[in-house]
């Protein structure tokens, strides 16, 4: 078995034992990087010898008995929207180009004190704006099973990574599926939590009140062991819970008997395709083998949880967007004649496309005379969709659906006509208005070979209910291996 | 609703948003919003009379502190990142006249 083909937790157990080492593991991780990675455009920035160093570090701690957790001396990459001191933070934007934090986010600390090595920061839509990592200023990351594809996004560097092989596990962010999206196209695990059970602190923010950090790992139980070390309160994000039950390594249990799952039939109509429809209906009946109580049901306002969530997050990320300014740090315009025309020139210049649109969206939907029309009304249609998914936990505990109407697009068809890119995001973008944790786990591969992902959407704070069903199918069906297990012969 | 994107909003958008656009932007950027928000006025489909607008998932209110400060003095590793330095100091454009 070669090491890259190990877990996360595996690997960790490895280590524990003497068989492997955390500096073995690093270095297995940096030369798949520098084998694969110019051909997958994972990583915006790999930082080796640091890596290095700190692997030596945590083999020390591990050898002396002051790291024992299930995640030391595990290599992991970052999202490059997340703050990480001594290493730049491009957000994948030309504002942010030479960024290097002074702090490092709240997850990322969170998960080096458990013993992680951080390997580098992952690709991503510019400021996480995007469905398909195209909008990235460094280039689009490519699908690792099949190049002429997307990753999906925005977290597409992290899922990409991981399914790649140049990394045992990522964060990544999710404000309407970023998290889930990616992981289904890439066939990887990936869960957004509640929100406000992991700190937003160090996350450059795009839209606040939706924004979660979560993990993008190769199984469940990796999964959950990076769930349990970075869903801590922080005093340093007014929005973080205190959680009592965050052993999430607990929940890992081969058991769904009595447990009820809902499926939307309104999941389930007109744009899925069929392969997809099948796999995921599929997975019900397996999770219905094991004893878990499978029916349909209608939730409602699923058409209006874009429109909605495109005016809100819009509205926020003009406002989050407004600190790039070119005076205190990122790019600032070559020839500017006084201080206005500095400020448009260097956002001007700054600013990718999609990041213009959206922000531009923002402030028309919060402007005097449109406010009550657009914002407002957003947020009330916000209140209702919340509403349906209240009135549906009466009921199940778990909502059953795909992640994505499709498997992934191939690339460059989705910037044609950023409308229907955001259609993409219907079944995962009302999880994110709603504050509800929602997992995906891969659960099939269509015809051309690419990754289907099946979605499962619990009430706020019902993560374990979520990793119990995903264990339970996962350990019924068996992992799905990663792409670089499919591609190469040991 | 959505047949309010004139050259004139536009332009004022942009203010708003501190963007300079190109003719070409600002004809994308003018088709773009209206198409967007000819989809979002779908959202005057539900009725919502006496519906609470919901901003935030959980009713916190405001979340107090000690203003205790906690980390160092960071000010060299700050002040590296900015585009104009000058004797330590962030420098910024004339902004009086």
């Amino acid at each position: 078995m070669h090491i890259l083909d190990n877990t996360a937790v595996e690997l960790a157990g490895k280590i524990k034992l003497g068989e492997v080492t955390a500096v073995a593991a690093t270095e297995a991780v940096l030369a798949r990087i520098e084998a694969v990675d110019k051909q997958y455009n994972c990583y915006v920035t790999v930082d080796a010898e640091k890596a290095h160093g700190r692997a030596e570090q945590v083999q020390k701690k591990i050898d002396r008995g002051e790291l024992t957790g299930p995640l030391a001396g595990v290599p992991f990459a970052v999202k490059d929207n997340m703050c990480t001191a001594g290493t730049r933070t491009t957000c994948s934007s030309r504002m942010l180009n030479h960024f290097i934090s002074a702090y490092t986010c709240e997850a990322v600390k969170n998960l080096e004190a458990a013993g992680g090595i951080m390997i580098g920061k992952t690709n991503m839509d510019e400021f996480a704006m995007g469905s398909t990592t195209e909008t990235s200023y460094f280039g689009a990351t490519y699908n690792p099973w099949d190049t002429r594809h997307v990753p999906g996004g925005s977290s597409g560097g992290s899922a990409a990574a991981v399914t790649a092989g140049e990394c045992f596990a990522a964060l990544g962010s999710d404000t309407g599926g970023s998290i889930r999206q990616p992981a289904a196209f890439c066939g990887v695990v990936g869960m957004k939590p509640t929100y406000g059970t992991v700190s937003r602190y160090g996350l450059i923010a795009y839209g606040s009140s939706l924004d979660q950090i979560g993990p993008l790992t190769k199984d469940v139980r990796d999964c959950a062991a990076i769930l349990q070390v970075i869903a801590t309160h922080d005093k340093k994000d007014t929005t973080s819970m205190k959680r009592e039950d965050s052993d999430f390594m607990e929940a890992l249990k081969h058991d769904v008997k009595g447990m009820k799952i809902g499926i939307p039939r309104d999941y389930f109509g007109e744009g899925l395709e069929s392969e997809v429809k099948e796999a995921c209906l599929k997975a019900a009946g397996v999770l219905a083998a094991h004893g878990a109580q499978v029916e349909e049901f209608d939730l409602g306002l699923v058409e209006y949880a874009i429109p909605a969530y495109y005016t809100i997050a819009a509205a926020e990320a003009s406002s989050n967007l407004e600190r790039f300014d070119g005076i205190k740090y990122g790019y600032r315009t070559a020839d500017y004649d006084g201080l206005h025309n500095m400020y448009k020139k260097t956002r001007s210049e700054g600013f990718g496309p999609e990041v213009k649109r959206r922000i531009m969206l923002g402030f028309f939907v919060l402007s005097s005379g449109y406010y009550d029309a657009y914002y407002l009304k957003a947020l009330k249609v916000r209140s209702l969709i919340k509403k349906a998914f209240d009135e549906a936990f009466l009921h199940y505990d778990i909502i059953l659906g795909p992640t994505a109407p499709t498997t992934a697009p191939k690339l460059g068809e989705s910037l044609i006509d950023p409308l229907k890119m955001y259609l993409g995001d219907i079944y995962t973008i009302a999880v994110n208005l709603a504050g509800l944790p929602g997992i995906s786990l891969p659960c099939g591969r269509d015809r051309g070979g690419l990754p289907i992902g099946l979605q499962l959407i619990g009430d706020c704070f019902s993560e374990k209910k979520l990793l119990r069903a995903a264990f339970t199918y996962e350990q019924a069906h068996g992992v799905f291996p990663p792409a670089y297990a499919m591609s190469e012969p040991e | 609703m959505a047949d309010i994107i004139d050259d004139q909003t536009v332009e004022y958008v942009g203010i708003l948003a501190k963007l300079e656009l190109s003719p070409e932007e600002k004809l994308r950027a003018g088709e773009d919003m209206s198409k967007m928000l000819a989809y979002i006025d779908k959202l005057n489909e539900p009725d919502t009379e006496g519906v609470e607008p919901m901003s935030h998932i959980f009713p916190v209110s405001n979340v107090f502190r000690e203003d205790v400060v906690t980390n160092g003095n960071e000010r060299a590793e700050i002040i590296k990142n900015a585009p104009g330095v000058k004797d330590g100091m962030f420098q910024v454009p004339r902004t009086i006249e």
